[in-house]
């Protein structure tokens, strides 16, 4: 029967060309619209490390006096730790790996002639950094927490920052001069990007950055390394150093493998608030400790702009007026057919055939805007990939969204299709077979 | 015209009608509130900075061997030498940051030094005695800075007492509404007295209400060019590609080696653009949506259009038959059309309405201006009757005879 509707389908849109190719055309821009919205949407929100993002937690300790008043727009300085906490969270050891980070800029000397000095973005970070986020290598490993231990002028080299300065050959081994002191090469790191890059500083553009090196957190401190993005003080007297407990700038991570392990870190945070009152640092409730999940902490930073999701709206606004477009396109469509459809009642044929016959002429027109949809998203997102925005890059079609813009094709005009063929439904075929 | 009659007819297709209302009604608040945002970012981005911004090229030099204070201002003066030596510069300045630039330097000012006094931010400009005239600035009272005035940026550092301060008038009007603004003191770097207004400059980028947007402030500093950026003024806005080469040629000849890069040097008009491509693509954008959604919704009227003409074929041969005239048959269409047209806009005032409501609470957003209802309803009549000439002609072209035959 299926084989037959869809013969029905094709004669009576071939015998009304001019409306089906309206039909098509609003419905491909409907989806297309909402399509690369929606994609855009989808690649922001995405999960930055699948597989490990389940087990990666940040915590949150409030170390700020009673009286420091929050701006408007400024970052919330409690987002990031102290020294002094990211330090005692470190040697407590209670998750199954940890680390301490932050963001920086250095300037890259190369020794290659003919190559001159240029600033690269990297990060400082403690050993567990590599295996917890399971960062591949090239060459070489991380360092130790030996190296953490003894501030050791070492480095680990992102891949394309190793092959400007060493060729392919590599630079394992070899020493790398930033800013003013010489770091040994101990690894390579392969690509690895994840987008957003969820562990940086919520200031900086975490969909177009990537870390191009990685030194020892010890050694940033020790050199008084610059570090990029939201460094607050809240301190009168002391001067604005790295390690003094009223300045936030450190990331932490953290892996917690079983709910167990997370909730009894939960508690240890809210200890660990509750000691430092005790102690007359803090001074706010010690509850105030949070523990974010990796896609917790992504929707807590809420790092999609607002323009994307204005125009994800009005891209969804456009469906609706394209779909009630075609309500009313159908509507006339299958009227105009109410004595065919009579001829079909009078033989034999019942309410649900009939219904099922119009459903299958909708979908074929869901089809047929599905594939015009994604062409046009297709063109849409290239246009997103020309914009300035710093996710402008990562606006591309994966497989689910591909899969989507035809389920949301089909879905929407067999839902347009539905009240048209409601209403032809209920022609009386007597009445119409009276008027032929 | 026979309004009775077309609402009776209308009555018989009332799910069409229906359908077609609402889908006005929607492209209508669309529309509507698409061009409120649209007027919203064009305004925005108009903003005067109140620099000559046509004249003024910027560089961004980094150093590379760090050396003493002394040394890195010793090169800052010979830099501006040979950068007020290239033809076609008609001054050259440091200044701390720049307009649409990336960083934003700002301090608290308010009327007394207590700690809980009410603050505003002002952003703080600092820069030599030429820098004033390199942007083109326009004092609206008091004076520019003294040349004993100026100090450097270690004096600055260490707190340098005293240090006289010209601010906007935006900030002036705040500060002392209705009142002269000069030889008042305020506090930002401790007590800092008056001496000029300047009748505007802007943030380097917005930060905070749109109202702060014009709070900025100048410091009569000395700075190195470390700490900020070359800015030059060309006499002849044709000349400052030209200029850009030449100071990027100077400076390397001026000095040890440094990043000094074509990266780095930009027309202030090039920033500006910059810094505006997401709002100019966004009012494209909203620009692009509109049309479409209006042409969508044409194709809906003149497709439904088609199919009550072709159903009313017959009666509308009897019409003709009975003595309605062509032009009879084309004024029906068009006033049914502009019946439909009419109840879609009324809904869709009331769903403007609903959406402006919702923008204001999500997005920073004024109330809609009453004056857009009127212009989307204008909008939407025309292209009501534009769509419906087609069918309504093909409805006034049937002959009479049709009447007479059994379809």
């Amino acid at each position: 029967m299926f084989g037959y509707y869809l013969d029905l389908a094709w004669r009576s849109l071939r015998r009304t060309p001019v409306l089906t190719a309206l039909m098509v055309i609003a419905i491909g821009l409907g989806i297309g619209a909402s399509m690369t919205m929606l994609t855009v949407l989808h690649v922001m929100t995405d999960d930055p490390l699948p597989g490990r993002s389940a087990h990666l937690y940040t915590p949150r300790i409030d170390p700020l006096p009673l009286a420091y008043k929050q701006g408007d727009d400024s970052p919330d300085p409690a987002d990031n730790l102290t020294w002094p906490d990211a330090m005692a969270l470190l040697k407590a050891h209670r998750a199954t790996r940890q680390a301490a980070m932050a963001g920086g800029s250095l300037m890259v000397r190369p020794a290659r002639a003919g190559l001159q000095p240029f600033n690269a973005n990297g990060r400082y970070a403690t050993a567990d950094f590599f295996a917890m986020f399971g960062v591949p290598f090239e060459q070489g490993q991380g360092w130790s927490a030996a190296d953490d231990e003894a501030r050791a002028h070492v480095v680990v080299l992102g891949s394309a920052l190793a092959r400007k300065l060493f060729g392919d050959a590599g630079g394992l081994g070899r020493t790398v001069r930033l800013e003013d002191n010489d770091y040994r090469v101990v690894g390579i790191a392969g690509d690895w990007a994840p987008k957003p890059m969820f562990y940086a500083d919520a200031t900086g553009s975490q969909y177009s950055d990537d870390d191009q090196f990685f030194l020892p957190l010890s050694v940033a401190v020790d050199l008084d390394l610059s570090v990029n993005g939201n460094n607050s003080g809240w301190g009168r007297d002391e001067a604005n150093s790295k390690t003094n407990a009223s300045t936030s700038w450190l990331q932490f991570w953290m892996q917690l493998d079983t709910p167990a392990q997370v909730a009894a870190y939960r508690q240890f945070l809210v200890d660990y608030s509750a000691q430092q009152k005790a102690l007359g640092r803090f001074e706010r409730p010690p509850t105030n400790a949070r523990l974010y999940s990796l896609m917790g902490w992504l929707a807590h930073e809420n790092l999609v702009p607002n323009d994307v999701r204005l125009q994800l709206w009005l891209a969804l606004g456009f469906l609706l007026v394209c779909m009630v477009n075609i309500v009313a396109l159908l509507l006339a469509k299958f009227l105009r057919r109410s004595g065919e459809i009579s001829v079909r009642r009078a033989l034999g044929a019942q309410r649900r055939d009939i219904f099922l016959q119009l459903g299958v002429e909708s979908a074929v027109i869901g089809v047929a805007g599905g594939v015009l949809g994604l062409a046009i998203a297709q063109l849409g997102l290239w246009s997103v990939r020309q914009r300035p925005d710093d996710y402008a890059q990562l606006a591309q079609m994966d497989v689910p969204m591909l899969l989507g813009t035809f389920v949301l094709a089909i879905v929407a005009s067999v839902l347009a299709g539905l009240l048209p063929a409601l209403r032809v439904c209920r022609v009386a075929p007597a009445l119409q077979l009276k008027a032929l | 015209m026979h309004f009775r009659h077309i609402l009776s007819a209308l009555g018989r297709h009332r799910i069409a009608v229906g359908l077609l209302v609402l889908e006005i009604a929607f492209s209508c608040a669309v529309v509507c509130n698409a061009l409120f945002l649209i007027g919203d970012r064009l305004e925005r981005m108009q903003r005067p900075s109140g620099v000559d911004e046509a004249h003024v090229v910027e560089l961004f030099i980094g150093s590379v061997t760090p050396g003493s204070a002394d040394a890195v201002m010793a090169q800052t003066r010979t830099d501006l030498a040979a950068l007020q030596a290239i033809p076609g510069v008609a001054s050259a300045s440091v200044i701390n940051q720049t307009l649409f630039g990336n960083s934003l330097s700002s301090s608290g000012v308010s009327l007394s030094d207590a700690a809980k006094a009410p603050s505003i931010p002002v952003t703080q400009y600092m820069g030599d005695a030429r820098l004033a005239g390199t942007l083109g600035l326009k004092l609206a009272a008091g004076q520019w800075f003294k040349p004993d005035e100026f100090v450097t940026r270690e004096q600055l550092i260490s707190g340098s007492p005293g240090l006289p301060v010209i601010i906007t008038k935006a900030v002036a009007e705040h500060l002392f509404p209705g009142q002269p603004a000069v030889g008042k003191t305020i506090y930002a770097f401790g007590a800092n007295r008056v001496v000029g207004v300047l009748d505007r400059l802007v943030q380097p980028r917005d930060s905070g209400p749109a109202a702060y947007y014009g709070y900025a402030m100048m410091f009569p500093v000395n700075l190195p060019y470390t700490e900020g950026a070359y800015v030059i003024r060309v006499k002849d806005a044709s000349q400052r590609e030209a200029v850009i080469q030449g100071a990027l040629r100077a400076l390397k000849a001026s000095g040890p080696m440094r990043l000094i890069t074509p990266k780095y040097a930009f027309t202030l008009e090039s920033q500006r653009d910059k810094y505006y491509r997401n709002d100019r693509a966004m009012a494209w954008l909203l620009v692009g949506v509109c049309l479409l959604l209006l042409v969508v919704t044409a194709v809906g009227i003149v497709g439904l259009t088609s199919f009550w003409v072709a159903q009313r074929r017959r009666q509308i041969g009897i019409r003709r038959a009975i003595g309605a005239t062509r032009g009879d048959i084309l004024r029906y269409f068009q006033a049914e059309n502009f019946l439909i047209a009419t109840l879609g806009i009324v809904l869709g005032m009331v769903l403007t309405y609903g959406i402006n409501l919702l923008l204001m609470r999500h997005y920073e957003l004024g109330r809609l201006p009453g004056y857009y209802l009127p212009l989307g309803a204008l909008v939407l009549w025309v292209l009501g009757q534009l769509a419906v000439l087609g069918p309504a002609l093909r409805a006034a072209a049937v002959p009479p005879v049709v009447a007479t035959r059994s379809v």
